[in-house]
């Protein structure tokens, strides 16, 4: 009764005629109302009526996945390239403990999900009943905000909150728990305009203009810059990218970005200076090492970027833009520091620095430049080339060299691990959300989904999850899935036979114990994908590898490539743990590391 | 404990960098509001947890019973920068709508109630409910053998009241954790 007073008081608009309908039914209707076309989901028992409703409508295409884990990785890689919301349907239970890591990979990397759990009926809550779990105290660490809807009259407005929080200020998962019994129930159903909003949820956007125009003023008279980006642009949408090009272009300054920004600002420009961090480029490590002004647009701070944080760019004065108050001094103490969104922030950088007509330091600027390239001059990606073996950079460059050829638009995922690194270094990133990876929490096992996602979101595009033999079984059972919805997607394995990056830290870090990290027995991939009812291509050695992608990029079918490579690879560069950007390490030279710290 | 020491002895095991050195921690009295929603208390705490952040005192009560609004006061511990984290982490919840830093933000009031049990007979008995009269504490219970006494003060002078009270048979201690308001005009969150 008080929400209804509520409500009435609050709404000037003559209320529409409420809707009766069973709680399963509003589901539907408010994941309609909230513009989702696709959700992937596993059926089960506290589910049920969900099921029994999306079966009644056509206006949402359900994606059957072949594990929990699989919907919300697929809902994650639907999110990151489309910009929009991802939604996953789980069961109570096991369905619910199998979506957790989704759920906090989401969170990590702020990724806005939905994720609609059933639950036993409310009269079972508290009894142990079958397929029973406490949803929402399992999720409360690893999401946004969860909901447990105890009355049908609160679902609908439940429902707008939770796309309401999961889009708003920095995105991230959130989890509604539904009993069964509220599925069945009949109520009331409010509308997006309608739904009485509890949390009185509304984060700070716009920037303090004291703050920019102090900001703008350090960045005109810097005399070494350095923009460093992060995925806070991507989730500020396509004209935040932009704008970031716009500001990079004016200023004429150096810029890098982290490995979820890859995309915001073009690959191919020269003022680009390559990703940054443990594997980044020798020239983005310096340039953040040496900075006197650092600009830092939506990331984070994050340990794998800065290295040590006592040696962390120790000379300069730091900017640091972030949607979330809390990353703001976490790691790194910063100067000037601006709580709000990106996109709002860079259009009013760019605002002052046009009225004030400020101009960049050209002289100090041009010897920064030039110090730049004496970095870039080490060539730092190059790796030795084999007649005979694939080595997986050149693999990867022999795809980036098919993709750039390509007409259609080309989408990557990857898992976690060397793969990945690679990845990140060698292939073309030259606009936003056409990178999907596990940044934060490093899920082996996300490639795969998350490319079915993206697919799902875009039927026309090229999309290939570029993995490593082991990280793909974790989730391998989703060919499946691509195959029951003819999803193209393209699995490009880069086969080493080992988990290669904890190999690499055995060897460099671990005196060479190569504890576990060898799995004595791999399937035949291309069998694997055959049974499934796909395609299996193996490259076995250079002269082999051409073709192979060819006949990848040339098929409409789901497609796993199995690329032998070498199996010692190591990825470098690299910052060894509890070094500085300035210590990076080209080579695998082992001298270079300090075993003292084994 | 373990971190710090760690840390000071050259041959770490740990191949991840040194925990940076701590500044001096200091003890902040937050106060938070809340929307009384199911699990909003999981919620704080599971967050200091999750963080590992300690919690020296936590009150919760509604204080608002027509928006449903709850205030939670929480004593906490740490370094000026861990402070200034968990308040922005605290800010970041969705259910949380105020954070309020009492000892950063001017003079307030602290109070704490207690209930302390002594168990004492015969001359021991005089002793007892001088010590407490001494702390303004009210009796609330008497028996031949026993006392309950009840004192509000600040959590420092409870401590004072608490080890006075020792020797004299105290047996059991009940405390309610602090609560506390700003001085002066000030309204949370302002």
């Amino acid at each position: 009764m008080e929400a209804t007073q509520k409500q009435d008081k609050t709404t000037t608009k003559p209320k529409a005629e409420t809707k009766e309908m069973s709680g399963a039914e509003m589901v539907i209707e408010a994941l309609i109302e909230q513009g989702v076309d696709t959700i992937f989901g596993y059926p089960g028992g506290a589910v049920l009526p969900i099921y029994d409703a999306l079966f009644q409508q056509d206006k949402i295409k359900h994606v059957l996945v072949r594990q929990e884990g699989g919907a919300l990785h697929a809902a994650e890689g639907y999110a990151r390239s489309t910009g929009k919301v991802g939604c996953a349907l789980v069961t109570s239970g096991p369905g619910a403990t199998n979506a957790v890591t989704g759920l906090a990979d989401a969170l990590l990397d702020s990724i806005p999900l939905v994720c609609i759990t059933g639950q036993v009926p409310t009269f079972l809550i508290g009894t142990d009943a079958f397929q029973e779990a406490d949803t929402i105290g399992i999720t409360r660490p690893c999401t946004k905000h969860n909901f447990l809807v105890k009355d049908q009259n609160d679902l609908a407005s439940a429902m707008h909150e939770s796309f309401h929080i999961a889009r708003s200020g920095r995105p991230g998962p959130v989890v509604i728990d539904i009993p069964k019994d509220i599925q069945f129930a009949q109520g009331k159903y409010v509308s997006k305009d309608e739904a009485i909003m509890h949390s009185h949820y509304k984060p700070e956007t716009d920037p303090d203009m004291k703050a920019i125009e102090e900001a703008v003023e350090l960045m005109a008279n810097a005399k070494c810059p350095v923009f460093y980006t992060g995925g806070g642009i991507i989730n500020a949408g396509e004209e935040a990218s932009t704008l970031l090009r716009e500001l990079v272009r004016e200023t004429g300054f150096p810029i890098t970005s982290t490995l979820m920004g890859l995309g915001c600002y073009p690959a191919k420009d020269k003022q680009w200076l390559g990703m940054l961090g443990m594997h980044g480029t020798f020239e983005a490590n310096w340039a953040m090492h040496d900075c006197d002004v650092m600009i830092c647009i939506g990331a984070r701070f994050d340990d794998r970027v800065t290295g040590m944080t006592s040696k962390f760019s120790p000379d300069s004065k730091k900017i640091h833009v972030d949607i979330d108050a809390s990353s703001i001094n976490k790691n790194i103490n910063i100067d000037i520091p601006i709580v709000a969104d990106a996109k709002k922030t860079m259009e009013a950088m760019l605002n002052v620095w046009r009225a004030k007509k400020y101009k960049a330091d050209q002289k100090a600027l041009k010897s920064w430049w030039d110090r730049i390239e004496i970095w870039r001059a080490k060539n730092c990606l190059a790796y030795k080339m084999d007649d005979k073996i694939i080595k997986p950079q050149y693999a990867l460059e022999r795809l980036a060299h098919y993709m750039e050829q390509d007409k259609r638009e080309c989408y990557v995922t990857t898992e976690v691990g060397q793969h990945q690194m690679w990845a990140a270094q060698f292939l073309p990133f030259n606009e936003p959300n056409r990178f999907m990876t596990s940044g934060g929490l490093g899920t082996m096992g996300y490639g795969l989904p998350a490319a079915i996602g993206v697919q799902m979101a875009h039927p026309d595009a090229f999309v290939v999850d570029v993995a490593g033999e082991a990280s793909i079984q974790m989730n391998i059972q989703e060919l499946a899935t691509a195959i029951q919805y003819r999803l193209p997607v393209k699995v490009f394995i880069l086969n080493n036979e080992w988990m290669g990056m904890v190999r690499q830290w055995q060897e460099l870090l671990h005196g060479e114990r190569y504890s576990e990290t060898y799995s004595e027995a791999l399937p035949d991939f291309v069998k694997l994908v055959e049974a499934y009812g796909g395609v299996g291509l193996r490259a076995t050695c250079v002269d082999e590898l051409d073709d192979v992608i060819e006949e990848m990029m040339n098929n409409d079918r789901l497609t796993v490539v199995d690329v032998m490579v070498a199996k010692t690879e190591n990825c470098f560069p690299m910052i060894p743990s509890g070094k500085a950007h300035n210590e990076m390490i080209l080579s695998p030279d082992a001298s270079a590391f300090d075993k003292s710290l084994v | 404990m373990m971190s710090k020491d760690s840390t000071s002895t050259k041959k770490s095991k740990s191949i991840y960098a040194p925990t940076p050195k701590l500044a001096a921690e200091e003890t902040h009295i937050l106060a938070i509001l809340v929307n009384n929603e199911p699990g909003v208390l999981a919620r704080i705490v599971g967050f200091y947890s999750g963080r590992g952040y300690n919690i020296e005192s936590l009150t919760v009560a509604e204080t608002n019973h027509d928006e449903h609004l709850s205030r939670i006061t929480i004593a906490c511990k740490g370094t000026p920068a861990v402070i200034d984290q968990i308040k922005a982490q605290l800010k970041r919840l969705v259910p949380v709508l105020k954070v309020s830093d009492l000892t950063m933000e001017g003079r307030y009031i602290e109070r704490e109630l207690a209930l302390l049990k002594i168990v004492c007979t015969g001359d021991q008995r005089a002793d007892a409910q001088r010590d407490a009269d001494a702390f303004c504490a009210r009796t609330v219970d008497s028996t031949p053998n026993s006392f309950i006494f009840e004192a509000t003060d600040t959590a420092s002078r409870i401590d004072d009241f608490v080890a006075i009270m020792m020797p004299h048979g105290l047996v059991d201690v009940s405390r309610t954790g602090i609560a506390a308001i700003s001085k002066g005009n000030r309204v949370i969150g302002e």
